[in-house]
């Protein structure tokens, strides 16, 4: 009977998370027709795009070379480790390259950015809401969701397929490292396993997927900042509902990307 | 001119304005008295359009914002000039870069130009020496001085002040009241001003309202609110904690 209730009452509390995720959703979704009235709409936030082009993509390039790195060394690790029981070390070049491609480059990509700059985001704009500067704006005439939100969401769009591809050639580097100074793979074999095996289009694909990614962090976290209540305690709030919501809705819709795409 | 009429505000359970009538001549100044908490900053928000009421009409110029689209509301907007309580200076750009804004938004005026009118401004509140410094990096009463400098940097006929001078020291205090009264020109530009400092609203004030318990209790010029035998008013002059007035 307990055991009953229970299960009655852990599914009433999924169905609860589930229902208010999809109210989010609902609610992010209306944010993004807000975005696109005041995106194709005079004046054109040129400079602050450049500015926020700038935080998100090049201050980022550092993080993405080093995590790109690591990663290509690692899949090549245990790539190294899965293949050679078949005989086919050869192929760990290429079998990464893929990965990076496809997968790892955009997602891994997505959820460092949405680290170190969604949450910054959130947090800015939470407390330019908290201190009254938003209505500000207002008050002066000026549009907030064009002023601060537009240049956000089109930098991140922008920056994230270059970010997604500076990590899968950082990997590549890492990875051919690996492979050729350390495993002894022969150079050669992997440059031509790589050169056979990756594709163009699975290049494309993850640059789709990375721009998308980079739409919904930013989306997510300027969506989040804007409506933060509360002081500083409600702007920490935003701010990590806004990493867990990004970030789950990345893995989410890489999944049904990654299903139509294929 | 500004109209106010019946408006009504709650929050949750609290009602915070409870039928707000009264209105503020063109041309005028006109200062807003009530205690902490009373909802004048809240009132002048909605006089911003920043908050709808849950009822009632704010007329400007003949205009109901109630329910105004923005694209018509930011077309009034654009006559105003906000002195926000505590400042809302943007604290991502400078003290000048503060100032330079609604500047740089309205007014297509090249680079030089908009420096210009930016140091002529700052001077006139004192902040000469100091326009390269950050929101973070100066004083609450600067920062109330350069919202002040931002507010006026257009120019603009309609201006609302949230307590002007408080936190002031008495000689800056004494600078902003000469700076509203000789920026104002009689007849052409609205100022409307939040405040509890009496002695110095009374003596730049053409009229005077009071806000008490959601209601305007009181209205009248400096005068008539001196002479008054409303005990509200008496016990709010004289700042005495007894009276009608419960401390609560
Ligand atoms: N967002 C809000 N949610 C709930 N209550 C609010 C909100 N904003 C204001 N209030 C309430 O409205 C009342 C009036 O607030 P308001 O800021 O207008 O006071 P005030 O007259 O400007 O006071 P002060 O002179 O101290 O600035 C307060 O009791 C406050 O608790
Ligand atoms: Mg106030």
């Amino acid at each position: 009977m307990r055991l009953v209730n229970f299960i009655k009452s852990s599914i009433v509390g999924i169905l609860d998370m589930a229902e208010e995720l999809l109210s989010e959703i609902g609610l992010v979704l209306m944010f993004l027709g807000e975005f696109l009235y005041w995106a194709i709409r005079p004046p054109f936030r040129i400079q602050e795009t450049f500015r926020q082009l700038d935080f998100v993509g090049t201050q980022s390039i550092l993080l993405i070379v080093m995590t790109g790195a690591f990663t290509g060394m690692v899949s090549v690790l245990q790539g190294y480790n899965a293949m050679s029981r078949y005989g086919a070390e050869s192929l760990v070049g290429a079998a990464t390259a893929l990965a990076l491609a496809r997968e790892l480059g955009p997602v891994l990509t997505g959820l460092m950015v949405v680290g170190r700059v969604g949450s910054a985001m959130t947090a800015e704009l939470g407390s330019m809401r908290n201190t009254q500067q938003i209505d500000a704006l207002l008050s002066m005439a000026v549009a907030p969701v064009q002023y601060l939100v537009c240049p956000r969401i089109i930098a991140a769009s922008i920056a994230m397929p270059f970010l997604s591809a500076i990590f899968a050639f950082s990997g590549m580097i890492g990875a051919y490292i690996m492979s050729v100074e350390y495993l002894h793979i022969d150079a050669g074999a992997f440059m031509s396993a790589v050169r056979d095996y990756v594709t163009s289009s699975d290049v494309t694909q993850g640059l789709i997927k990375a721009a998308a990614f980079g739409l919904i962090l930013s989306l997510v976290a300027c969506f989040k900042g804007f409506n933060a209540g509360g002081g500083a305690r409600g702007v920490g709030v935003a701010t990590t509902k806004s990493v867990v919501l990004s970030s789950v809705l990345i893995l989410f819709s890489d999944y049904l990307m990654t299903a139509i795409m294929f | 001119m500004i109209q106010v009429d019946d408006v009504r505000k709650k929050f949750g359970d609290q009602e915070v304005l409870k039928g707000v009538t009264f209105e503020v001549k063109k041309g005028s100044i006109s200062t807003l008295i009530g205690r902490s908490g009373a909802g004048k900053s809240i009132l002048l928000r909605h006089m911003i359009g920043l908050d709808e009421p849950d009822k009632g009409h704010i007329v400007i110029d003949g205009k109901d914002i109630v329910g105004m689209k923005t694209p018509e509301l930011n077309k009034i907007r654009r006559r105003f000039g906000v002195l926000f309580q505590d400042g809302a200076l943007f604290d991502s750009m400078s003290v000048s870069e503060n100032v330079a804004f609604p500047l740089r938004e309205h007014r297509g005026l090249p680079e030089n130009e908009i420096q210009d009118v930016v140091m002529q401004k700052l001077d006139v509140v004192g902040l000469r020496r100091h326009t390269q410094k950050y929101p973070s990096e100066i004083s609450g009463g600067m920062r109330k001085r350069v919202g002040l400098a931002r507010a006026l940097a257009l120019d603009p006929d309609i201006v609302f002040f949230d307590e002007p001078t408080s936190g002031l020291d008495p000689i800056t205090r004494g600078a902003i009241y000469r700076l509203i009264e000789n920026t104002h020109v009689d007849g052409k530009i609205t100022y409307f001003l939040v405040s509890h400092d009496i002695s110095g609203v009374m003596a730049i004030s053409d009229e005077i309202m009071m806000i008490h318990d959601g209601r305007i209790v009181a209205c009248g010029t400096p005068d008539s609110f001196r002479t008054s035998s409303d005990q509200v008013v008496q016990q709010f002059l004289m700042g005495s904690p007894d009276g009608p007035i419960s401390i609560d």
